[in-house]
């Protein structure tokens, strides 16, 4: 696989909910090591798009080539195997245990009688969490309940990015976060993708978009609105895409300006 | 990421000032007080028993209380697993009951069903986690809320154990391995040899384990607090069985109630499984997107419960020697359940220990004991009990409000 391959290709993926129409001809391309930011307004499609390359919902039409090979994700475990992680705006972490265990939950190292490996487990948090410099998390023995919004979502992540994964999808991370949690993550976002790691970024806050991504796809109505290169645009301009955007592509018929 | 030896001790110690007891304290605030309430409860319970009530602190009533206690501790065992679950089985009494009439009926001479030796156990046990993985089916499968589904239970086996036992009356239980398991005293030696066994597993799986941290440069936290814990445990080992071999002996109901301890104190903490047990019931949802299957987790929970069930209701049928239609009624269940929480296992699943239930047992069987002592009427022994109770998930209630709002 050469540099130039996306590591995440959509061509043209369309999916109807009965007579509704989620998504209608969308392209999303994400290279190595970029940080792409999917935006666009409540109902626009994002949750739809990334379900369907998180394997939750199978697309009507189109083509997903995942590092230049056509693949067909039918479930969450086809696209972890792929090496698609995705971290859900609720983070489905257990409160009750601890971050190691959090980490390991449901993929735990044992051996032949299901008996733990917890130094193992143990070993390889610490150093995961340190790669990612997540460094305020005070023990890595305490229960999640007892951290903050902020260092839940570096957990959340750093389970994501744990697992050789190839591409880290985040749904809204800083949505429910203050400002310097925000920043925590934000960095945590940034450093993913020096590490090589490709990320989708999906977010309401363009100031967090423009702090963080290389480029920025918007939606708007199931359709693509846009596609900018983060240093090349603003974000009024990314806002007019998202507020009234024309379709960037239209096939068949010409779309008048609805607003 | 490869897995390296490197140390990492740094990342525990990023806050070094951090002594034992502020982690104490951290815990406490976080809700998370574990066995502290009721070892400190107990020991009140015993000192002021043992000050007031006569022939209370003697190695004959040390006995009688583990006797009386490992019948309802063998429930709430199960119980610990069901409410870690976040869910509830009601049908535990009557379970273990429909399990000693089972035993009972199957060790009958001369009844054509006749079976010697430990068989009559082996099969009621099978028969009773059957009955545990039905009723769990119905919770885990087709998502019957297991309130409803065990409610059912409860006046089902209720109804078993009356027809069964309805015209003939009472059985005797004439097969020894049954009456053993309520009343076999080991002689002196044997219980020294019995504690010598368990110091040495003990010693044992301390050394494995700092041998596997320090294999992989995982640092040992208060080291001192390991060393203390050897020396206690080492210490009560010794001084239980020189109370016991004051008396009878090491009392076998005792031992079963060790054996139970640790194997499934090993199960719930060192296992695959327990982990995903404490995983289902503290975020089903985040347990299904991992990749756990929280249906078979369910059902082998209550596996466990109905296992331990008929566990307890053979120890209670050897305990009468006889099995009468009333087996498994009376406060057997709610003091099963109340053990457990009692213990310091909450309600609201994903929280609480395997040891719970025996500390929650020793709790209500010594208050039993030391009111009885006094003379007291059963209705005030169950205004105490009930009286712990309420407090005890207050606690647990308190404790989890804390947790809620230290995170965030």
């Amino acid at each position: 696989m050469s540099d130039e391959t996306p590591v995440l290709e959509l061509r043209g993926i369309s999916k109807s909910f009965g007579s509704v129409e989620a998504l209608s001809d969308v392209d999303l391309e994400v290279r190595r090591g970029e940080v792409m930011a999917l935006v666009g307004d409540n109902g626009a499609g994002k949750s739809t798009l990334i379900k369907s390359i998180a394997g939750i919902h199978s697309v009507d039409s189109g083509e997903i080539l995942f590092e230049g090979n056509p693949v067909s994700i039918s479930g969450p475990k086809d696209a972890a195997k792929l090496g698609i992680e995705v971290v859900y705006q609720d983070l489905a972490l257990c409160d009750n245990l601890d971050v190691v265990q959090n980490m390991y939950l449901g993929r735990e190292s044992h051996n032949v009688l299901q008996v733990l490996n917890e130094p193992v487990m143990e070993h390889r948090t610490a150093t995961t969490l340190k790669s990612l410099a997540v460094t305020t998390i005070r023990s890595i023995r305490q229960p999640v309940a007892t951290l903050s919004g902020g260092q839940r979502q570096s957990v959340a992540v750093a389970r994501a990015v744990m697992w050789n994964s190839k591409l880290v999808i985040l749904d809204e991370p800083t949505a429910a976060l203050g400002v310097a949690q925000t920043e925590q993550v934000l960095s945590l976002v940034r450093r993913l993708g020096e590490q090589g790691l490709s990320v989708i970024l999906i977010s309401h806050n363009l100031h967090d978009v423009f702090e963080v991504a290389d480029r920025i796809t918007v939606l708007r109505l199931g359709r693509n609105a846009g596609l900018f290169e983060r240093t090349k645009t603003t974000q009024e301009e990314v806002v007019r895409a998202i507020t009234a955007g024309k379709p960037t592509k239209v096939s068949g018929i010409a779309m008048e300006e609805t607003s | 990421m490869s897995v390296t030896t490197e140390p990492v001790q740094e990342f525990d110690v990023a806050n070094p000032e951090e002594s034992f007891l502020t982690r104490l304290w951290e815990n406490f605030k976080g809700g998370n007080l574990g066995s502290a309430p009721v070892i400190f409860g107990l020991t009140i319970i015993v000192i002021v028993f043992g000050f007031t009530a006569q022939n209370f602190f003697t190695a004959v009533n040390f006995i009688n209380i583990i006797t009386q206690m490992s019948g309802t501790t063998m429930l709430a065992f199960g119980v610990v697993f069901v409410l870690l679950l976040g869910e509830i089985d009601l049908s535990i009494a009557y379970l273990s009951g429909v399990a000693g009439v089972m035993a009972a009926e199957l060790q009958k001479p001369d009844s054509g069903h006749h079976f010697t030796g430990i068989w009559p156990i082996i099969i009621a046990l099978v028969i009773a986690t059957l009955i545990g993985a039905f009723q769990g089916s119905f919770v885990a499968l087709i998502g019957v809320p297991a309130f409803v589904v065990t409610l059912a239970g409860l006046l089902a086996w209720q109804g078993v154990i009356q027809v069964t036992l309805g015209a003939a009356g009472p059985i005797i239980i004439e097969n020894r391995w049954i009456n053993y398991t309520a009343s076999y005293f080991f002689s002196a030696t044997a219980g020294w040899i019995i504690a010598g066994v368990l110091i040495a597993l003990y010693l044992l799986s301390v050394g494995l384990s700092l041998r596997g941290k320090r294999r992989h440069g995982v640092t040992v936290r208060y080291p001192w607090l390991v060393v203390a814990k050897v020396i206690a445990i080492v210490g009560v080992t010794l001084l239980v069985v020189a109370i016991c071999n004051h008396d009878r002996g090491v009392p076998l109901p005792g031992l079963i109630i060790i054996f139970f301890l640790l194997t499934l104190t090993y199960i719930t903490k060192r296992t695959t499984f327990g982990r995903h047990v404490y995983a289902v019931g503290g975020n089903a949802e985040a347990a299904r997107r991992a990749g756990i299957s929280v249906p078979r987790i369910r059902i082998i929970v209550f596996m466990i419960s109905g296992f331990m069930a008929g566990v307890g209701g053979v120890m209670l049928a050897g305990n009468l020697r006889s099995v009468a239609p009333d087996q498994g009624g009376g406060t057997l269940l709610l003091d099963a359940i109340s053990a457990a929480v009692i213990g310091g296992t909450s309600l609201f699943g994903g929280r609480g220990e395997v040891r719970s239930a025996v500390l929650g047992s020793a709790v209500i069987a010594t208050i039993q004991n030391g009111l009885y002592i006094f003379g007291f009427q059963p209705g005030v022994i169950y205004i105490t009990t009930g009286s712990i109770l309420l407090f005890a998930v207050t606690l647990d209630t308190i404790a989890r409000r804390r947790q809620a709002k230290t995170g965030r």
